[in-house]
């Protein structure tokens, strides 16, 4: 069966500094797949060039089978990629509800809507009124997760949910997730804290100076050996 | 009574400000262009009611049912075709490759028209007048003028605060890569806010083309008239574009009354003043970003 998600082989870089280096990455349709690895490791690379912010200089991305070579990212949310980018990147003039109402901007149907989102986080529901500029970072990373959902994407990426904010914070935010993936949403989870990561993925993938150094069930991963890969010693 | 007979005849000018000037806040709001060729786009569309209504005897009003749209459509080509990829080219590229369009056009006017003076003649309705009072009376050309004006930045301010497509503009113009990351394509609404942009400028050109004589070369004293209506009011602000207009109309009027060589300046020093005590505007900001 055809992977929902190919990164085949592919090599990107900002000017002449690799980011991502023969990166191949695969998610099956329903999984959720978490992508680790300390900072400059090409974790939010990867998610950039799956939503088409970047090109890669080789290899191709393939939803469903179908490359996405040259499909610009506004093109990509309605072909069901839809991201929640790294320090949220709200529009600050619009307000919470008009944030999710531009997210559901290419129009595909599917089972998120206002009240769906409203549903799952009812904090957001008590705010919609607010400028989105004037939430506290849970809710505004809130907001920003609602509004990928109201694209209804089949593939929700989710760059560094817990950056900048408290555990119990982030904790709440992953609560969500099951009833996200229950809709049989696939979701590709950038993260820098492992065990948050460890805990909400069914496939954990380490990065390191934009290659793979580890990957494996999350449920069964050698803590020792992804330590190791994490910091790039090399394990004899 | 000459005095606030200065001030009401000031405001209606200045709504007619703010009607050339909508298009250029507008612009500016959402992508942070200064499209200096704004001024002689008025023009064209005066020139445009002109021909047709030399060759077919069409009313400059009516003319406007056939102006907007081409001109609307001109304004969707130019950003698509010329504006947008100079915006990639840096702060500059846009104000160079707008300047330098405002000087083919004035000249392609010139070309095709002459240097002399046109009218376009809305008939009775440029002379009928309202008495108010002892001694004020005013236009109804002018209060149509206002009131156009008025009604064109309550459109434009609809359309931004309650359409879907006003809603991604507004995204846009917050952060245009994390707009395209909800499938909004930043080139196409560009292309729709300069559409909007050069139709409203067209109800503007036929008004300032009906109201005194206009040339090819009238386009430079139209933008800056416009330009000095938007800062005043503050950048982006489409409400204090119509408070822009205003206070430069009111101070043109006053000064006008005070020794007709005057009106131009006094709306200058009022500009200058502005600029020096409040350079972000009357209204910085308040509804667009």
């Amino acid at each position: 069966m055809t992977p929902l998600l190919e990164v085949d082989d592919v090599d990107v870089s900002y000017g002449d500094v690799p980011a991502l280096t023969g990166l191949t990455v695969t998610v099956a349709e329903g999984e959720t797949l978490a992508v680790i690895g300390a900072n400059g490791g090409g974790k939010s690379t990867l998610l950039k060039t799956v939503a088409g912010v970047l090109r890669p200089r080789r290899g191709d991305v393939r939803l469903d089978g179908e490359s996405l070579a040259g499909v610009p990212a506004h093109r990509r949310v309605g072909r069901g990629i839809a991201m929640s980018p790294e320090g949220r990147r709200l529009f600050p003039s619009l307000s919470v509800e008009e944030n999710l109402l531009v997210g559901a901007h290419s129009g595909r149907p599917g089972p998120w809507g206002l009240a769906a989102v409203y549903e799952l986080f009812p904090l957001v529901a008590e705010r919609r009124a607010r400028p989105a500029a004037n939430l506290s970072g849970g809710e505004q990373q809130a907001v920003a997760i609602g509004r990928a959902l109201m694209a209804n994407p089949r593939l929700l990426l989710l760059d560094e949910v817990s950056l900048g904010l408290a555990p119990v914070v982030v904790a709440q935010l992953y609560a969500a997730l099951p009833r996200i993936t229950a809709q049989g949403t696939t979701v590709l989870v950038v993260e820098q804290d492992v065990h948050q990561a460890l805990a909400v993925a069914d496939r954990v993938q380490c990065l390191l100076e934009g290659r793979t150094v580890l990957e494996g069930p999350a449920a069964s991963v050698d803590m020792a050996a992804l330590s190791a890969a994490y910091f790039g010693v090399t394990s004899t | 009574m000459s005095w606030v007979n200065a001030v009401v005849q000031g405001i209606l000018l200045g709504g007619l400000y703010a009607l050339v000037a909508a298009g250029l806040s507008l612009v500016f709001g959402v992508m942070r262009i200064v499209n200096l060729a704004h001024g002689v786009l008025a023009v064209l569309a005066a020139f445009g009611a002109y021909v047709l209504g030399d060759a077919l005897g069409l009313h400059p009003f009516l003319a406007l049912l056939v102006v907007v749209p081409v001109m609307a459509a001109v304004g969707y080509g130019l950003q698509r075709g010329l504006l947008n990829r100079a915006l990639g080219g840096g702060e500059l590229a846009p104000l160079l490759v707008t300047f330098g369009l405002a000087i083919v056009l004035q000249n392609a006017l010139l070309e095709a028209f002459s240097a002399d003076s046109r009218r376009l003649d809305v008939g009775a309705l440029g002379t009928a007048s309202i008495r108010l009072g002892d001694g004020l009376t005013v236009g109804v050309f002018p209060l149509l003028a206002a009131v156009v004006g008025v009604l064109v930045i309550a459109a434009i301010g609809q359309f931004l605060a309650r359409t879907a497509t006003g809603r991604a503009m507004r995204a846009t113009s917050d952060d245009r890569d994390a707009a395209a990351l909800m499938g909004i394509d930043g080139r196409h609404l560009y292309g729709v806010a300069t559409a909007i942009a050069l139709g409203t400028v067209a109800i503007a050109g036929v008004f300032l083309g009906a109201r005194s004589t206009f040339d090819p070369a009238a386009g430079g004293v139209t933008l800056i008239f416009a330009f000095e209506a938007v800062v005043i009011g503050g950048l982006g602000s489409l409400w204090g574009t119509l408070l822009g207009g205003v206070v430069l109309g009111v101070a043109q009027a006053l000064g006008a009354a005070v020794d007709p060589a005057y009106g131009v300046l006094a709306g200058h020093l009022v500009f200058l003043v502005v600029l020096a005590t409040r350079p972000r505007g009357l209204l910085p900001s308040a509804v667009t970003a």
